[in-house]
């Protein structure tokens, strides 16, 4: 161990920031966090203006993006609770990329800054870097590159073929971006360079490729009878904005490459919609941890520690389900909870905690923590750690609505019998599979109308959403023929959902401003 | 390492192209909200702009989403009371804890409708878009009548009464300095050299001499350099500039006769309240002259001229005559731009009409930019209508118009003053 020369100086305890401090405090939470072993991108802090940070908030937190009206939208919504004094800004926005960029507003106190940085710029980085969701989905290192891309790209369309035409058409991928994304599939990596250079040539290929699918002219020998047997796509596609891309008869080349665009920006979004739970909790335990840490060596006054922990205690609130803040389980109050618990089975496992982790009560934390954060998602984060001492803590209890009983039921509480079930259904209440609807590309009538249907496999008899007429009109717009929705029900009876019928080629507009 | 990059001086609107976005993306929403509050304010209340409100619904960014219904497991926090097995009642409306997941209300019924604000720029930009008087092109070509005179740094040359001291002296002075320098540098030396001479030589040796005379000679090429040039003169610069004239003067003429009912005098208000708005773009300042007439006319101010109420017969004329009258008193200097806007029922005594026109023709319509009539009535044209039309032809400055219910004030009023610069 290396001995430190002087003893350290406590660090600035003023409420104002300088750069001089927050460059203090930044040197000793890494100090700190290297002692732990956390493994991050490097730290790129910036200082912003809550204006600014309200326009992050409205290009989904992202540095560079596309222009749309959305995004628009966003922006006054963000605008109009802020003034009003309705809501108040997230105090930090971090960016999944190398290096990682943290940003500061500028009304925050020096404590607030500090926290900042601790929980986003050493938290939030070490999780992007380790998770593998995070590894296998998205790309740190060409991320800002990518979108830099697509913006340049879409701003060429619109110049090349009018906003509005632009505009209406990512209307149309955006209603379908919450489907655009491989769940199963390993992605590409994302780089500027190979995309420029690719798109040309993708362009060209892809288009011939399409035109061989949709050849109109029939060779002779083809069977009428054997036409039945061949499905397309020979299995049911999960992705349908690949399948736009790849498959759309209509589409010209640089609406292809939109539709990727929107699909890549999906993408690389799906893991945080996973992690939620994970990724929070990871952040705000160790915020905690090395402010804790750097308070125990004397470095931090008691007026930083109190606001940091008044802060703090905000953050990790969890309401009961009878008061009137009760929005569901609070993700930061949940995960937090759960790595402090893990922590305190790996060092002071009880009998109970023995009989439930064998593997890991006793263990060294910090490698039990780094293969948690590596290898888990939420809903498997849940199955495997959620332990007995957190579900008492929470009084978690499971409600079942069947609405073809007359009453709800608690179909189990937090006791001997309902632990396991409890943690199941609070693991399922995780699974991005059965929080939307599972809606996949069924088949393509390839030698008729072009007629394309959709499958919706309900989850435990849930219907769709009314949105679902409009989200097929912008299908249809994309597809550019008939498009159709069925659903496929427990014993397997199909039942058309919703039609829509087209046969214009262009200029289909959804009533978008009726 | 840690970089710390201050972005705080960085642009600032990153989103304001999203934002015109939106706002064109919308503009049919936003402009109905706008025509609507139009409606409850007052004539000359524009310093504001205004909060808008869109129904949710038509800007949803619908996706795939699972309705109510089927079966549904949620895990709660803050047991209290429950025990496995325990039934509950659905508590109404999702209220209080039951099933309610924070997810927005079924189908759109129950949302809120999207609320922003919209400056004052915006709101008077959706309003008046595509909007323009028929005569405006060349109402702002020929205002630039006067010319004010305006400083514009200086220059090197100019009439004496201009000349600016302080920096001619300030040029003297730095010319002197560097013209002097070479010389002044020399001096210093020969001097120090001057005084070693006579420290060696005594006063009167012969070295001495001579440096004393070049040193002389130095301080009269020093003396010869100008204290002032004409070179350093400088002069100020005024420049001169159009002085557009922007002011107006506007005249609303309503009917108040007892034929004129509350909701066609509302109808009157909206018209002239609409040419106000425009006007107030285009001018700096504007004066508004009310003037109501049933048989008799009288100026009034706006309150008075809006809410009270009189009976009796009608006779346009009155009105129209004092019209004219006081443009020709007080609105004649041709620093005017005049602008009249009548409103009535039509309904005029049968002799009265043929006067109005001719007043119109001949003592009115030559003074105004524009003129615009609107009959608000549900039935036939009146007479005064008839009498009116015959001037159409021979004044492309004046409009009329006709209207029977609020909801056509809008469109009305594009109409009339619909763009035509051709």
């Amino acid at each position: 161990m290396k001995r430190r020369a002087v003893k350290p100086q406590a660090l600035p305890d003023t409420s104002e920031w300088t750069f001089e401090a927050i460059e203090r405090y930044h040197e000793e939470i890494t100090r700190v966090a290297n002692s732990y072993g956390l493994d991050t991108y490097p730290v790129q802090i910036e200082i912003i203006t809550a204006e600014q940070m309200m326009d992050a908030y409205a290009s989904v937190g992202m540095p560079v993006n596309y222009h749309h009206w959305s995004f628009g939208k966003h922006f006054l919504s963000t605008e109009k609770g802020y003034r009003r004094g309705q809501m108040g800004l997230a105090y930090e926005i971090v960016i999944n990329s190398n290096p990682c960029i943290a940003y500061l507003m500028e009304e925050n106190t020096l404590t607030m800054q500090a926290l900042v940085i601790a929980h986003a710029a050493y938290g939030h980085n070490s999780f992007f870097k380790g998770n593998y969701l995070f590894r296998t989905w998205t790309n740190a290192d060409a991320i800002i590159d990518y979108l830099l891309f697509a913006r340049n790209f879409i701003s060429q369309c619109e110049q090349r073929h009018g906003e509005a035409e632009v505009e209406f058409f990512l209307d149309s991928c955006h209603a379908l971006m919450n489907l655009g994304v491989d769940r199963y599939r390993r992605p590409q990596k994302l780089s500027l360079a190979k995309e420029a250079m690719r798109q040309r040539e993708r362009e060209d290929y892809l288009q011939s490729q399409v035109n061989e699918l949709w050849r109109t002219l029939p060779s002779a020998e083809v069977r009428p009878d054997r036409l039945h047997e061949k499905l397309f796509p020979p299995e049911p596609e999960e992705n349908l904005l690949y399948f736009i891309e790849k498959h759309a008869p209509l589409l010209e080349p640089w609406q292809r490459e939109i539709v990727r665009i929107i699909r890549k920006i999906a993408q690389y979004f799906f893991p945080q919609r996973q992690t939620q739970v994970m990724n929070e909790g990871w952040a705000t335990f160790w915020h905690y941890t090395i402010l804790n840490h750097l308070y125990d060596e004397g470095l931090l006054g008691d007026s930083f520690m109190l606001e940091f922990l008044q802060s703090h205690t905000n953050v990790v609130l969890q309401p009961s389900y009878n008061e009137r803040w009760y929005n569901g389980i609070n993700p930061y109050a949940l995960g937090f909870a759960m790595w402090q618990d893990i922590k305190r089975i790996c060092e002071h496992p009880t009998d109970e905690d023995r009989r439930w982790f064998p593997e890991i009560a006793g263990s060294n934390w910090l490698e039990t923590f780094d293969f948690a954060m590596r290898n888990f998602k939420d809903e498997s984060f849940i199955a495997q750690y959620l332990s007995p001492t957190v579900m008492r803590n929470f009084r978690m209890f499971a409600i079942l609505d069947d609405d073809k009983q007359d009453k709800m039921k608690v179909s189990a509480i937090h006791d001997d019998s309902g632990y396991r079930r409890v943690r199941e259904i609070l693991s399922e209440q995780y699974n991005l599979g059965s929080r939307e609807p599972n809606i996949q590309v069924w088949s393509v009538d390839l030698r008729g109308d072009r007629s394309i249907t959709l499958r919706y496999q309900p989850y435990r008899r849930r219907p769709l959403a009314d949105s679902a007429d409009q989200v097929m009109k912008h299908f249809a717009r994309l597809w550019g023929f008939t498009v159709r929705l069925e659903s496929i029900n427990d014993d397997g009876r199909v039942e058309l959902l919703q039609e829509t019928r087209t046969e214009k080629r262009h200029g289909h507009r959804i009533d978008e401003d009726a | 390492m840690v970089r710390i990059i201050d972005r705080r001086f960085d642009s600032k609107n990153k989103s304001a192209v999203n934002r015109q976005r939106f706002i064109r993306r919308f503009k049919k929403q936003i402009r109905r909200a706008v025509s609507d509050a139009i409606r409850d304010r007052s004539i000359r209340d524009l310093d504001n702009g205004e909060h808008i409100s869109i129904p949710a619904r038509d800007l949803s960014e619908p996706n795939f989403q699972h309705g109510h219904g089927g079966v549904r497991e949620q895990v709660f926090s803050g047991n209290d009371q429950f025990s496995s097995g325990d039934l509950i009642g659905r508590p109404p409306g999702g209220g209080g804890g039951g099933k309610g997941s924070g997810k927005a209300s079924k189908d759109g019924e129950g949302e809120d409708d999207f609320v922003f604000h919209l400056s004052r720029e915006e709101f008077l930009d959706i309003f008046f878009d595509d909007l323009a008087l028929p005569n405006l092109v060349r109402t702002q070509l020929a205002r630039i009548t006067d010319y004010k005179t305006q400083r514009a740094g200086h220059s090197a040359d100019g009439s004496p009464a201009n000349i600016n001291i302080v920096r001619s002296m300030r040029g003297a002075l730095g010319r002197r300095l560097a013209l002097g320098s070479p010389f002044a540098a020399r001096l210093r030396e020969l001097q120090r050299e001057l005084e070693t001479v006579i420290a060696n030589g005594g006063e009167d040796c012969i070295e001495a001499d001579e440096l004393r005379e070049e040193i002389a000679r130095l301080r009269a090429k020093i003396e010869a350099i100008p204290f002032i040039d004409s070179f350093d003169l400088r002069y100020n610069n005024r420049i001169k500039v159009p002085k557009p004239t922007t002011q107006a003067v506007m005249f609303c003429v309503m009917d108040v006769s007892g034929s004129m009912d509350e909701g066609k005098k509302a109808t009157g208000k909206r018209f002239f309240m609409l040419l106000y708005l425009f006007l107030i773009r285009t001018y700096e300042h504007i004066d508004v002259v009310f003037i109501r007439h049933h048989t008799v006319a009288k100026e009034v101010d706006e309150e008075e001229f809006f809410h009270s109420r009189e009976s009796g017969g009608t006779v346009v004329s009155s009105a129209l005559e004092l019209m004219e009258s006081v443009i020709r008193e007080r609105y004649s200097s041709g620093d005017w731009n005049i602008y009249g806007a009548q409103a009535s029922d039509g309904d005029n005594w049968d002799n009265d009409s043929p006067i109005c026109r001719d007043l119109l023709d001949k003592g009115i319509l030559p003074w105004v930019q524009y003129f615009a009539y609107i009959e608000i009535t549900p039935g036939e044209p009146q007479n005064l209508w008839r009498e009116y039309e015959k001037l159409l032809g021979a004044h492309a400055n004046f409009a009329m118009q006709r209207i029977d219910d609020p909801a056509q004030i809008y469109p009305v009023f594009r109409e009339l003053f619909k763009k035509s610069l051709a």
